[in-house]
């Protein structure tokens, strides 16, 4: 084992070097494997990879990378966040020879991704969502995530323009900051609409719990909600039961149209693979993976699906004039005064937060105008 | 394999001295168990084979990943051994009713609702006790919630007549329910943000490793009590009424046992292992109580427990095996690209083989000396 | 502001419209249940049988583009499962508890295995009946909206109840079940009959997986289920293995389900983990409050391993 890291390690250092030649002469080195840095990368899921949802969008990250040269890529699916993802690392790294490896799970990060981390020093780890916290945590560790609520926030302003009834509903598993960051952009980008909407939270407390997300879905329809949106695993089933019921769909994780066909509005979707080819140049070509990685719509980390039928043309210049100023950077979806749905000031008038802000990652609210609780 | 074939070598072996015969037949007994067991593993290998090629893969790559990946080294066996560690308690939980009749399938409430008491009875004693004493709480305080929670069932089973098999289900339902609602409210650290959790316990209280393995002390604690648990059935009079009371409840109340004291102490005692799981999983792997709790080791003890017909000895190399299917799963996955559902669909195999061979059970002349020639 | 939402009604109607969504394959993995247990077998696996039929009822109706089809095809693997099952039971000391664990897993993994390529691809679904059309409220019309196989159940269990008091296949059914030996000085083979009652029963529970991924809600992937066939299995015993009792159960199994999710929508909006285990206490509280320690279990085959 001491032998196989070393000699990955001699083969990392000579990146540079190996990395310009294959750019000068493509296809006179016989093997790209030779030409190009090997390096085994390792990406574990907590569900299955084709779902639909939060699990599919980042094995289609891997794909990407799995056609550079150079790469082989071992991926497990349907870990569980227990002593499992621990040895599964560690097989990764025994006897696969990974060096670089993707938890994509966020239960993954504490403690198991950590005590793997300080087991395997010289092995790289990368996880998804996790607040990685300099100093706190070792220097071969570090966290990607990326600001999909920029997403939510122009979701909602689709479905601002689109609802008559003026509410709008969120099909949500827990109550945590990354779900609740969701839920409060959707309901601010659709008040920069009319100010009068109200959003209609229902947590199903699970990740994935297929009846349960469909009879949420029948509720929120059911007490007058006409634009729906989600933040479980695999949002399939409450898009195409959102679109049976008549309402409007806001997607999630992944391009829905396909599902919920003329009532599609758009969708917040995942752009993992820029992110995976990013942290998989700096590794071939010898450079510092970072530990602390961001990124919004303009850095490429999340994309919008294109825009259905159901929009408006006012809804359209509006959403296209708000992706503008988020492209340029001048957009902040969290701007106060922005008060909680029990009336408390949350963020006072004068805070703007950019979507880097740390103090949104620890979320703990829904904003006014949410009908939910989040205990 | 002939049924009741007259073994020649066997007759000279019988009839070579008196002195053997003792010897020879508690070889034969013992040796039956193990002969059925390991036919009926390799026609239920066979039968995987079989679908193996028609899914146009190669069965000896497989089988070759697979002892890699669950015996093929010292980091394989560790890496069994420590998915092997909670099965051995989950499966008490339902070997040990099962000795009296019962069928307990609820071993997974009691591990979740074992890991929220043990997590919550840490919380005023970390800093104030030394790591030992705290252990000990915890797995008190585990041991008692998890043998309520399952003697509850045992109780009214005896007392109201509620079949034990669904009242066990329920609770293990209404467990869960419980357990998310402590960890995301009474419960919650603050802290943890996007996983809810309990606070975690510091580094030194934790539950470390056994010395010179890299496999926590879940697997001694279960060992043992594998250990205890044969004694109590095969040696005290305690395990002697319950066996009587398991071939007919009503002899026994006619001999004067005390049946419901029986029933409920055992599900007491059998729920109290499943609780000491879940403490063990808060101490030595998760740090603190969250929704990783139910991962479904209380699920997996069922299959464990019917497949070493419900002997507490047997359970160790039983839930060894499912460790070590489990722990090369992975290997499957990554090196032939087969889906985690590989590893589901060998293990059905497996145990649907095992399982039917039971029926092999006293025909063979050679395992049963009742049959053999009297020298 | 336009208001379409219809309050705290909405909390009734979701219970009722729930009730009726999400209990039909209840109904069904528990009338299947019933004929197994019936004949003096238990077949705890159903949870694989319905997670299989629900796979391949959403795999014949991509490829065919008939639903119907999908319910058939899921029907005949039900009957396939059933029959493994039922034929290995038929060997003495095996025990067929453990056996429907093990074939659980196998349904399962076979299932996710081989619906692999079908989670992408969108299936017909099956069609429903429209009988709120009576009403100009959109939400009663959508609770009135009801699928077929709904009624088929219904009817079934009405048929089932008659049938095992009227018919001689009911007849020959309960004698199996009660005694292997009464049934053999009869002339009937117990052996037999377990398997047809096996295979008849595992039938059924495919077409509760039909309607999960082909109807409500109509979706294939690895989550589509979260156990209904286990806790279906777990309802026969509730419902004293009689048809009628085993469709009320599932009704209120259904309806208790619709509760979290309706409460939530109305703003009752803490404790919902609470509310969700609604169903799972209430049928443990009418179980405690109906058993009697005194007599056996009412209705219970006397050949069955379970309540010995």
């Amino acid at each position: 084992m001491t032998k196989l890291l070393s000699m990955n390690r001699r083969n990392f250092l000579q990146a540079s070097a190996a990395g310009l030649a294959a750019g000068v002469a493509p296809g006179l080195i016989g093997s790209p494997a030779l030409a190009q840095t090997a390096l085994t990368v390792g990406f574990i899921y907590v569900g299955p990879k084709d779902d639909y949802g939060y699990n599919q969008a980042h094995a289609e990250g891997a794909a990407v990378i799995k056609k550079m040269p150079g790469i082989t890529l071992v991926e497990e699916e349907n870990v569980p966040e227990t002593v499992d993802v621990q040895k599964t690392m560690a097989s990764m790294i025994n006897l696969d020879g990974a060096t670089l490896l993707f938890p994509t799970s966020f239960g993954y990060f504490d403690p198991h991704m950590l005590a793997m981390a300080a087991k395997y020093p010289k092995i790289q780890f990368r996880h998804c969502g996790g607040l990685w916290t300099e100093g706190k945590n070792p220097a071969n560790t570090g966290s990607y995530f990326g600001y999909i609520f920029q997403g939510q926030y122009l979701n909602g302003v689709t479905a601002g323009y689109a609802s008559k009834s003026k509410k709008i509903g969120f099909v949500a598993a827990k109550p945590i900051p990354q779900v609740l960051q969701n839920i409060n952009a959707f309901l601010l980008g659709a008040r920069s609409v009319d100010p009068t909407i109200t959003c209609q939270v229902i947590f199903t407390g699970e990740w994935s719990l297929a009846v349960k997300e469909a009879e949420a879905t029948n509720a929120l329809v059911d007490q007058g909600a006409d634009v729906i949106t989600c933040h479980v695993d695999s949002p399939k089933v409450v898009a195409e039961t959102a679109a049976g019921r008549g309402a409007f769909v806001c997607g999630y994780h992944a391009n829905q149209s396909a599902l919920a066909k003329d009532k599609y509005l758009t969708g917040a979707e995942w752009a993992w693979g820029n992110v995976y080819t990013n942290f998989i140049k700096a590794a071939q070509s010898g450079g510092k993976l970072g530990n602390f990685v961001r990124g919004g719509l303009k850095d490429g980390f999340v994309k919008m699906s294109p825009l259905g039928p159901a929009v408006s043309a006012e809804g359209r210049k509006k959403f296209e004039a708000t992706l503008a100023e988020i492209m340029a950077g001048k957009f902040s979806v969290f701007k106060g005064p922005i008060k909680d749905n029990k009336g408390n000031v949350v963020i006072t008038a004068d805070k703007a937060y950019a979507e880097d802000a740390i103090d949104l990652e620890s979320m703990a609210y829904l904003v006014e105008g949410v009908v939910g609780s989040t205990s | 394999m002939t049924v009741e074939a007259n073994d020649p070598g066997l007759s000279v072996a019988a009839g070579s001295g008196a002195s053997l015969r003792p010897l020879l037949e508690w070889l034969a007994r013992r040796a039956e168990p193990v002969a059925i067991g390991l036919v009926a593993i390799l026609i239920g290998l066979a039968l995987f084979s079989l679908f193996i090629l028609a899914i146009g893969k190669s069965p000896i790559t497989l089988f070759q990943l697979m002892y890699t990946g669950g015996f093929g080294s010292w980091f394989s066996i560790q890496n069994s051994l420590s998915r092997a560690a909670p099965l051995l308690l989950t499966a008490l939980c339902v070997a040990l009713p099962a000795r009296l009749g019962l069928v307990i399938i609820g071993a997974e409430g009691a591990v979740v609702l074992g890991g929220v008491a043990a997590a919550a009875s840490a919380m005023p004693f970390v800093g104030i006790v030394p790591p030992v004493v705290l252990f000990l709480f915890m797995g008190f305080a585990a041991a008692v919630v998890g043998g309520i929670w399952i003697g509850f069932a045992g109780f009214l089973r005896h007392y109201r007549g509620v079949n034990e098999t669904i009242s066990s289900l329920l609770l293990a339902y209404i467990a869960i329910a419980l357990m998310n609602q402590f960890v995301e409210g009474l419960l919650r650290d603050p802290a943890s943000l996007n996983k809810p959790s309990t606070k975690p316990l510091p580094k030194d209280y934790m539950l470390g490793q056994i010395p010179g393995m890299d496999v926590h002390w879940g697997l001694v604690i279960g060992v043992v009590a594998c250990i205890l648990s044969w004694v109590l059935i095969e040696i005290t009079s305690f395990g002697f009424a319950a066996r009587i009371a398991g071939g007919n409840v009503r002899a026994a109340q006619i001999q004067g046992l005390p049946v419901g004291k029986l029933i409920v102490g055992f599900t007491a005692i059998a729920g109290g292992f499943a609780g000491l799981a879940g403490m063990i999983e808060v101490a030595a792997v998760q740090g603190s109580a969250n929704a990783s709790l139910a991962a479904g080791y209380g699920y997996t003890g069922i299959l464990v427990a019917f497949l070493a017909r419900h002997n507490p000895l047997a359970i160790i190399p039983v839930a060894i095996l499912l460790g070590g299917i489990s722990a090369s799963g992975g290997l499957i996955q990554r090196r032939m690209g087969l889906p985690d559902a590989t590893v589901l669909v060998l293990q059905g195999t497996l145990f649907i083989v095992i399982l039917f061979c039971e029926t092999f059970y006293g025909r063979f002349k050679i395992f049963n000396p009742d049959l053999w020639k009297r020298s | 502001m336009e208001d379409t939402g219809i309050g705290l009604w909405g909390v009734p109607l979701a219970i009722f419209a729930g009730a009726i969504r999400v209990s039909t394959p209840f109904i069904f993995v528990s009338l299947g249940e019933t004929i197994t247990e019936r004949s003096g077998r238990i077949n705890l696996g159903l949870e694989g049988t319905l997670v299989f039929g629900a796979m391949t009822a959403y795999a014949v109706a991509v490829m065919t583009g008939s639903p119907t089809l999908g319910v058939l095809a899921a029907m005949a693997t039900g009957a396939m499962f059933g029959t493994i099952h039922g034929w290995i039971c038929k060997w003495p000391k095996v025990n067929d508890i453990a056996i429907g664990i093990a074939m659980m897993q196998f349904g399962l993994g076979l299932a996710f295995f081989l619906g692999k390529s079908f989670i992408q691809p969108v299936a017909p679904k099956l069609p429903s009946i429209p009988l709120g059309s009576w009403s100009a409220v959109p939400q009663v019309q959508a609770a009135l909206n009801i699928n077929v196989l709904f009624f088929i159940g219904a009817a079934l269990a009405l048929f089932l109840w008659w049938a095992f008091k009227n018919t001689r296949v009911g007849l020959i059914l309960r004698v199996v079940g009660d005694s292997t030996d009464a049934a053999r000085a009869m002339g009937i083979s117990p052996d037999r009959v377990r398997l047809l009652a096996t295979a008849a029963g595992g039938s059924l529970a495919a077409i509760g997986g039909a309607y999960l991924s082909l109807y409500y809600p109509g979706s294939w992937n690895e989550g589509i289920s979260s156990g209904q066939g286990l806790m279906a299995v777990a309802l026969v015993i509730f419902a004293r293995w009689n048809p009628i009792g085993c469709f009320l159960a599932a009704l209120l199994f259904g309806g208790a389900g619709a509760l979290g999710p309706a409460l939530q929508s109305v703003g009752v909006t803490q404790g919902y983990y609470l509310f969700y285990a609604a169903p799972y206490v209430l049928t443990l509280i009418i179980l405690i409050a109906t058993s009697s320690p005194t007599r056996a279990l009412a209705g219970a085959p006397g050949a069955l391993s379970l309540t010995k």
